[in-house]
């Protein structure tokens, strides 16, 4: 059946989204967080401007060096960010909704004149502000104690390519979001949409890349008389390994804070017989070569947040 | 008088259970209007029904002359509604929680501030105004929800057994609270179990049973329609059969044995001199007799203790 709604469905959106902002500015949960997080990217970056002024002589691009050189024991920046945005984001989501029907908020704030549209995508607009906040806020910090220790301003093109990064681990971390929205949508203890999403992550960051060759090798076995089944193998195993957000972000990184990387897959002397070795990109092919990871990672947040919408807008609002 | 809630045949199933099945209600502009009836009878339901806060499986809800869910904005806007058991962001002060509702409610912000000082003050809250949620009672919240609706100035308030785990004294708070908003011209619907607060203030009521409106209408006629009667007089007396002796006398409705040597009658005046004569008169043993005037409590226990017995026939 055919019906129409009177009214818009963004009535109230940027006001849910800027209390929800605001809560989590004052809540203690993210405010550890985001201690974790400083202290790490102050610790990573300290320990690669030692291990740069150790052993560089001459590159071209110092400055994104800064963001991913790591230096025993110590992971780069990146790299404590791909482990750490997931954190944050699950931090930021897993009692969003549930925490309203617990907290018996829920009826009285959808019997003000809103839709309950409004209430999901402003706590996840309240969300993805407070994780732009940070990672920007990263960022700067970032360049600034590079500028002051290194003593060198980056070039225009590592400014892009640091803003390209900024929003690929954005989007990383919108992914994250989603997922905690879902499950605060679905279970309606925060405990457990806190396992819940705890356990993807852990599945996904620590597991996926062990379980990836498993599977292949079961779905592609290798023919020792036939040279192409283990490219295929190998193919299929990437693909398998994709599915993990945390995939996604490694290749997007490697791919724009490492200019000279030219694929994420085999490679075959044929196709690099006229190549320049470690000849850096310019920042439009770099793109390019992140394009599919940047547009299936938002293609899965949207898949993510789809769901917790339909799976809102059909529960009961009674508890 | 112009009607401004009217539901006609509203059904409501969940999984595999109705929970309200053919609710005809038609409330008008300036009613106090008590829903009654057990837990799980089907009250908070309708309630969500006529908010459109939850889907009709069938019939239809005409809210202020709209339909709740293809206005909904419209609806809500107009309408006020106190949950059960309100909820607060307890880590905001009461003002903070006001300013949220007044900013989802559109209400321009000068014109909020204001208000929202005139209803923390209307409800006697404007000492703890800026200590958060957290710390209130029971009382304070449901009181703080009372603003809420005072701010949002509606036409019709619906509050969902707003006095449930209070206790005496915030009741009353509360009622007087509540009768303040009637007189304000406000349409109130509320639903409660607690029959005298019901008495007290409705116009009306609608006595809930199993998903369906069992009986409607203004207090006292309900108390006729079943009771039979305005008092109760209970007999202690033995040596005589009172159903038998008091059968057609005048202002006695219906006479009931309770134990041996108990009745209780049902009358519409108070007739214990012409009770005790009769006794007397047959030669009986008159111990002991009593009256009270019937309160709503009798004509609910009355009901459902008639209405359980119709099912179990």
């Amino acid at each position: 059946m055919f019906r129409q709604r009177e009214g818009s469905p963004f009535r109230g959106l940027a006001v849910v989204a800027l209390k929800e902002a605001a809560d989590h500015m004052t809540s203690m949960r993210v405010h550890l967080v985001m201690l974790l997080i400083l202290l790490t990217a102050l610790g990573s970056v300290y320990a690669a401007i030692g291990q740069i002024k150790e052993t560089v002589g001459e590159d071209a691009f110092l400055f994104l060096r800064l963001f991913t050189t790591a230096r025993e024991p110590l992971p780069s920046f990146v790299a404590f960010l791909g482990f750490l945005l997931p954190l944050v984001a699950i931090a930021l989501g897993f009692d969003s909704i549930n925490g309203e029907y617990n907290r018996r908020t829920l009826p009285r704030v959808l019997s003000q004149p809103i839709y309950r549209d409004a209430l999901l995508t402003g706590k996840f607009v309240g969300g993805l502000i407070i994780i732009g906040m940070c990672l920007l806020v990263l960022w700067l910090l970032m360049t600034g104690l590079g500028i002051l220790l290194l003593g060198l301003p980056p070039s225009g093109e590592e400014v892009l390519r640091g803003i390209a990064y900024l929003f690929a681990a954005f989007a990383y971390a919108g992914v994250w979001l989603a997922v905690a929205l879902l499950f605060s949508t679905l279970f309606r203890t925060p405990a457990t949409s806190a396992l819940a999403t705890l356990t993807v992550w852990l599945l996904m960051t620590v597991f996926w890349s062990m379980l990836a060759p498993l599977l292949a090798g079961v779905l592609a076995p290798i023919d020792p008389l036939d040279p192409m089944t283990a490219v295929h193998q190998v193919e299929v195993q990437q693909a398998i390994a994709r599915i993990s957000p945390n995939v996604l972000y490694g290749e997007m990184t490697l791919g724009l804070l490492h200019p000279e990387t030219r694929t994420f897959g085999l490679l075959f002397p044929s196709q690099v017989s006229q190549a320049l070795m470690g000849a850096p990109l310019p920042v439009s092919q770099s793109l390019m070569l992140i394009w599919p990871q940047l547009s299936s990672m938002i293609a899965a947040f949207l898949v993510l947040f789809t769901i917790a919408y339909v799976s809102f807008q059909r529960q009961e609002i009674r508890p | 008088m112009s009607v401004v809630i009217e539901t006609k045949g509203l059904v409501k199933r969940y999984r595999g259970h109705v929970a309200v099945n053919g609710v005809d209600l038609t409330i008008e502009r300036g009613e106090v209007f008590g829903l009654l009836g057990p837990n799980g009878s089907g009250k908070t339901t309708t309630i969500l029904l006529l908010l459109g806060l939850t889907e009709p499986s069938g019939g239809t809800v005409s809210v202020l002359g709209l339909n709740p869910l293809r206005d909904p904005l419209s609806v809500k806007q107009r309408v006020a509604f106190l949950p059960d058991q309100v909820g607060f962001y307890d880590q905001l002060t009461a003002r903070e929680n006001l300013v949220y509702t007044a900013r989802l409610a559109g209400i321009e912000s000068g014109m909020a501030h204001r208000r929202i000082d005139e209803s923390l003050a209307r409800v006697r809250l404007e000492a703890v105004a800026d200590r958060r949620v957290g710390t209130f009672s029971r009382g304070m919240r449901q009181r703080l929800g009372i603003a809420e609706i005072i701010l949002k100035q509606p036409e019709i308030a619906i509050l969902d057994e707003p006095t449930s785990g209070l206790d005496p004294q915030s009741t009353h708070e509360l009622l007087t609270l509540i009768g303040d908003l009637a007189r304000g011209g406000m349409t109130i619907v509320l639903s409660s179990h607690l029959l005298d607060m019901v008495q007290s203030i409705c116009n009306r009521v609608a006595l809930f049973n199993r998903g369906k409106i069992g009986l409607c209408g203004p207090v006292e006629t309900l108390m006729g329609d079943v009771m039979g009667g305005t008092h109760t007089v209970e007999v202690d007396a033995a040596g005589i059969d009172l159903k038998e002796i008091l059968a057609g006398k005048p202002h006695v409705m219906r006479v009931r044995q309770d134990r041996q040597n108990n009745w209780r009658v049902d009358t519409d005046a108070d007739v214990r001199p012409e009770i005790a004569r009769h006794i007397i008169a047959a030669g009986g043993e008159l111990r002991r007799m009593s009256i009270r005037q019937t309160s709503l409590d009798d004509v609910y226990v009355r009901y459902f203790e008639e209405a359980a017995n119709v099912q179990a026939a």
